[in-house]
């Protein structure tokens, strides 16, 4: 085991150090360094193929890596300290260290035999080992929270896509993770259905001391919303920095070329 | 001369026969919920990530499918006393049905566990929910509904199969037919009578599956 070691005050909450992916002969990130500050909301975003769904797939561990460590909160999520060294972490590592994440996905990937509330209850009850009480006591606030408190006992095949999407928004924070990865979860809505996931985000975001990761196509939400904007381009970041820079006066090229393409469908 | 078919000869064997439709009926329950279960097992084991289970379980699966049951229940009886293990034939016989199909159980739990969209597994790790309970709640109870029908048919078939557990002398309805054929010189009543059952005993199953079905498809609809 591990001696997990605090976080020194002002130490990222994530660190990428030189982590590569690739999938067979093909480089998905290559040497990726990036580190998040606790509290801080990233926007990363970037033509597809560029990796940027990939960091928070290696994030969530729902991806191996090849290369490189990362790091959550003081200590290594792929790797565990042995004998003064680091070795591939095992399934119980993972599971300790990815309990301080949570994900919300492009296809919700809500539990379709279980109600809003059941699938917010689903992991408190099972993994938290919360009693069943308090399980739908929170599960219910939080989707009171998204706006779903007339909806709780909805499956959801009854609710709409926007609907979904804040269920499993909701459901992720059940767990309380300090970390939430949002991957392109407005990509698979109907246009006049984004705003209320949006609103739901920029809520949880004020409310909440959460670090943010996103992966989005929605320039004007990033642009709104984010800390830091992250480019990716080939794997690896080509420009990154607050994002009335990146938007107002890129340097990079690719990007340049990148935000006048998507401005220009807008 | 002999009469084609003898109602008082019919009447007096009835009973016998209606006794010892217990015993298949107990054979084909305890065969399939055995069936159900180990295919299951057999069927999450296959998909394990280490070749070390994975492997083995895909060799023994092929290997029952490949091997006549008669032989499996055989073999249990007459060659598992050998090493020290001696089961009663019901048991035998029950265990052997049970392993047969198993192994056919398992293909259809298998095929119903790779329809399961990979975001259903994914959503289970970004909740970190263990492998158990992701099996538990989150896989198994999407992945059976659909394979109920393909079950139910190995249900059926497996029922069908239980004559021939009269191989090692388990007094279900074939073999107590035999013995009242050998006992009276007269066959025709009692294999007659034991179709009709087995007709009779697979519609009401068949209609039975149909049932939990259309309540699976009810229940999976809302």
């Amino acid at each position: 085991m591990s001696v997990p070691e605090a976080r020194a005050a002002g130490e990222p909450i994530v660190r990428f150090d030189k982590v590569t992916k690739r999938y067979g002969s093909l480089t998905v990130l290559d040497e990726l360094n990036l580190d998040i500050a606790a509290g801080e909301k990233v926007a990363i975003i970037g033509p597809s193929g560029s990796g940027k769904t990939t960091v928070l797939r290696m994030l969530m561990t729902l991806e191996t890596i090849n290369d490189g460590v990362i790091w959550v909160d003081g200590e290594p999520l792929t790797h565990m300290r042995k004998n003064g060294g680091l070795e591939p972490a095992d399934a119980r590592h993972l599971r300790r260290i990815r309990g301080k994440i949570g994900m919300v996905f492009q296809h919700f990937n809500l539990f379709p035999h279980m109600t809003a509330l059941k699938n917010c209850m689903e992991a408190p009850i099972t993994v938290l080992k919360l009693p069943k009480r308090e399980a739908e006591e929170r599960a219910a606030e939080l989707l009171e929270m998204v706006g779903l408190a007339d909806k709780l006992h909805h499956y959801p095949s009854q609710l709409s896509g926007g609907q979904q999407q804040r269920v499993a928004i909701a459901r992720a924070c059940a767990m309380r993770p300090k970390i939430m990865l949002f991957d392109e979860v407005t990509s698979a809505l109907d246009p006049e259905l984004v705003g209320e996931v949006l609103n739901v985000i920029r809520k949880l975001g004020a409310e909440h001391d959460l670090t943010m990761l996103m992966v989005t196509h929605q320039m004007g939400f990033a642009k709104e919303f984010a800390d830091r904007v992250c480019f990716f381009y080939g794997g690896k970041i080509a420009e990154e920095g607050r994002p009335e820079t990146l938007f107002g006066s890129p340097e990079n090229e690719r990007t340049q070329q990148f935000l006048s393409a998507v401005l220009e469908s807008m | 001369m002999t009469k084609l078919w003898d109602w008082g000869y019919t009447w007096e064997i009835l009973p016998v026969l209606a006794k010892a439709s217990i015993v298949t009926i107990e054979a084909t329950f305890l065969g399939f919920l055995l069936a159900a279960t180990f295919g299951l097992l057999l069927a999450i084991l296959r998909m394990s990530k280490s070749n070390w289970v994975s492997v083995p379980t895909a060799g023994f699966v092929e290997f029952v499918r490949s091997t006549p049951l008669l032989i499996q229940i055989f073999f249990i009886f007459f060659v598992f006393p050998e090493f020290g293990v001696n089961l009663s034939a019901m048991t035998a016989g029950v265990l052997a049905l049970g392993l047969h199909y198993g192994t056919y159980c398992s293909e259809v739990y298998r095929s119903g566990l790779a329809n399961i969209p990979r975001g259903q597994w994914e959503a289970s790790t970004a909740l970190n929910l263990s492998p158990y309970h992701t099996f538990r709640d989150i896989i198994i109870p999407q992945a059976i509904p659909p394979v109920v029908p393909a079950l139910g048919n190995y249900l059926v078939a497996l029922f069908k199969e239980t004559p021939l557990l009269s191989a090692i002398a388990v007094l279900e309805l074939m073999q107590t037919a035999k013995i009242l054929g050998s006992e009276n010189f007269r066959y025709t009543e009692p294999i007659t009578l034991v179709g009709v059952f087995f007709l009779v005993f697979s519609l009401i199953t068949a209609a039975g599956i149909r049932q939990v079905e259309h309540w699976l498809n009810r229940r999976g609809g809302n």
